[in-house]
């Protein structure tokens, strides 16, 4: 197995995607000549040409859309938003056009498009991009949503969003970019609505996705001092969710935390522990304790963003909740 | 009635026009017939008619090749038609029958059809113009020499994707054809008030494409005109701008009582009705007796009464349908 990093995981699963199926083409602004603001489009251009590595200007909107026409029309666009934040600007063609055409054209028109682009906070970049989208994008019918935690996933579950007949949310994050790990040679398909084990464990499920898998890993070899056996789940696809695989993990230990960087209320983690309350309940030994952003803007000081991130602190405070530990 | 005498040009073969004449007819019937099954409570929701608009519609897409697409405002009935969609389909649709052209589920604004690459009416104003563009930037991409066609109201102009679009479509010379139907009003607000300059095909020069400004009143000139533009954009795939000065006699919807504006002012634009034109032009010129124009206008009533029979007996979809169409992959929903 090769090692790699995250963003060289996401570019050879570009690559290799675009090298199977003329049809897909990215588009985003520096994806081309600037070989990507994150390095994940890089060399596309040498390789494939300006045909199928497109720069496009400061016009969220006008791309977005560009991308719901040529896919009505047969092509398989990638569109790469610099952040997720500027996802916002285009939310109209996302929601609106990308996630309702299949339905309310009486299934005549579906939309292959990957939207992709960091999700969540970068360090010290402040109120304005710092949005956590999954839940908000999650809300919508019509929309996958998935969010990759290493390098592996990364290119599996892109090769799935690019081969999907549908519009993919898929969240990635600046953080994890340069995240170095293994990664399978070969056709290797992350199905989209497939979670994984990322640690076996007895004592409580920890459910966790992208930069916060990092965490949870993190809070887990502490617990496994003390002697407490945590299950890692990463949902990966966090619309559809993988309930069977939840079900197994709640049915072993009993106690979820629950993870994840954006805020609180309406967050993804309500979904989920709700999903869990409604078809586990009488698994459960306590009530599920989630873990997130508080309720506030983003600060730019070091020290109330780290206040208001969830962290290893957090998450093993929240497991001796979930334990009756405190 | 009022003359609305034409000189003879011949640029139309008579065949030709007769044909577009008659869709004209068809769109005003099949609207006519809408507003009446709405106050029937057979339609709900908005109904947008394209009353008085359709020369616009119909002398623009009689030069539409297989190949090219066409995308519009909630205002879709008329392109739909004027492209060929079923009438039997659309009328189910504003049924909200299984049977129409979106299975019930699309309504009035929502209007599809991919035998004619007819990529929809859609509802939030503004919305289409990047769907128009990515038509024709598909067309580049595949070079089938396609041009896209995107209607939208003066209401739009304001809007930022129409500048985001006329922009990328500049910049990367898609062959795309922006289509400005200026029926003066975005709703109840006149367009003086909504638009900072009204001379709307001159936003041409901001981006460095063509501008051309029709009488959309008029089918002969709306036919004219647009050839000569789509037949420039299809050969130098540049994008232009078209600005249609049209009226529509109904309100915005068919909820609207049109307190903005004065009787005598709809009356006006009545005289100018493009149907009314047509009518006279093909009697004057011996093309067509009052007596075939009547038959004509038997046989278009007769397809829009068997129209709305259909709809009437169609059934409404089954529940099955309720959760069909969310995604094309249904197995990993």
């Amino acid at each position: 197995m090769a090692v790699m990093e995250m963003r060289e995981a996401l570019n050879l699963a570009l690559k290799e995607e675009m090298t199977r199926d003329e049809k897909v083409f990215i588009l985003g602004e520096e994806v081309a000549e600037y070989n990507g603001a994150y390095k994940v489009t890089k060399g596309l251009l040498d390789h494939f040409g300006p045909k199928r590595v497109i720069d496009t200007p400061i016009s969220e909107s006008g791309f977005a859309g560009l991308a719901v026409g040529a896919a009505m029309r047969g092509l398989r666009p990638v569109v790469e938003f610099m952040s997720f934040n500027f996802s916002l600007v285009a939310m109209d063609q996302i929601i609106s056009n990308a996630s309702k055409m299949l339905y309310m054209s009486g299934g005549m028109y579906n939309i292959p498009i990957v939207f992709r682009g960091p999700n969540g906070a970068g360090p010290r970049v402040s109120s304005q991009h710092s949005h956590n989208m999954e839940s908000v994008y999650a809300h919508f019918p019509g929309i996958h949503v998935m969010s990759p935690s290493c390098p592996a996933d990364a290119k599996g579950m892109l090769k799935a969003a690019i081969r999907c007949n549908d519009p993919v949310v898929f969240l990635e994050n600046e953080l994890n970019y340069s995240m170095k790990d293994e990664v399978p040679e070969g056709d290797n398909i992350v199905p989209i609505g497939k979670g994984d084990i990322k640690r076996a464990g007895k004592d409580v499920t920890i459910i966790a996705w992208s930069r916060m898998m990092g965490l949870a890993k993190q809070a887990a070899e502490e617990l496994n001092k003390n002697g407490v056996d945590a299950e890692l789940l990463d949902p990966r696809s966090l619309k559809p969710l993988d309930m069977p695989l939840i079900a197994e993990s709640v049915k072993k230990t009993g106690r979820v935390v629950v993870v994840e960087e954006g805020h609180f209320f309406s967050g993804l983690g309500a979904q989920i522990a709700d999903s869990i309350y409604t078809n586990l309940f009488d698994y459960l030994d306590a009530p599920i304790v989630r873990v997130a952003q508080s309720e506030n803007p983003m600060p730019y000081a070091a020290n109330l963003e780290a206040a208001t991130l969830p962290s290893v602190a957090k998450i093993l405070q929240a497991v001796d909740q979930v334990s009756y530990r405190n | 009635m009022a003359s609305v005498k034409k000189e003879k040009t011949q640029s139309i073969a008579r065949e030709k026009l007769v044909e577009m004449f008659e869709k004209m007819l068809l769109i005003r019937y099949f609207e006519e017939a809408s507003i009446k099954a709405y106050q029937q409570k057979k339609i709900a929701g908005f109904l947008h008619t394209y009353i008085g608009q359709e020369a616009v519609g119909v002398g623009t897409l009689t030069h539409k090749l297989p190949q090219d697409s066409v995308v519009t405002t909630y205002r879709c009935h008329g392109l739909y038609l004027a492209l060929g969609g079923s009438p039997r389909e659309g009328m189910a649709e504003l049924f909200g029958k299984v049977t129409g052209c979106a299975r019930g589920k699309g309504g009035s604004m929502h209007f599809f059809s991919k035998d004619h690459n007819f990529l929809g009416g859609h509802g939030i104003v503004g919305g289409q113009f990047g769907i128009g563009i990515g038509a024709a930037f598909k067309s580049n991409y595949d070079e089938d020499n396609a041009v896209s066609f995107i209607f939208f109201g003066d209401g739009a102009l304001p809007q930022g994707t129409f500048h985001e679009c006329m922009n990328l479509a500049a910049l990367w010379d898609l062959p795309a054809i922006f289509i400005c139907e200026d029926n003066q009003y975005g709703m109840g607000t006149a367009n003086s008030r909504a638009i900072a300059n009204t001379e709307i095909a001159s936003k041409a020069e901001a981006y460095g494409i063509k501008g051309y400004t029709i009488n959309g009143m008029d089918l002969q000139e709306v036919h004219d005109t647009m050839k000569k533009v789509v037949h420039e954009t299809r050969t130098t795939r540049r994008p232009a701008l078209v600005h249609m000065k049209t009226y529509r006699y109904f309100g915005h919807s068919v909820s609207d009582a049109g307190l903005y504006r004065t009787k005598e002012e709809v009356e006006q634009y009545k005289q100018r009705d493009p149907i009314l034109a047509e009518t006279q032009y093909l009697t004057e010129n011996g093309w067509m007796t009052e007596e075939e124009i009547k038959t004509l206008q038997k046989k278009v009533r007769a397809v829009v009464q068997d129209a709305v029979d259909f709809s009437d007996e169609s059934p409404e979809p089954p529940v099955e349908e309720l959760t069909r169409h969310v995604f094309r992959d249904e197995e990993i929903a």
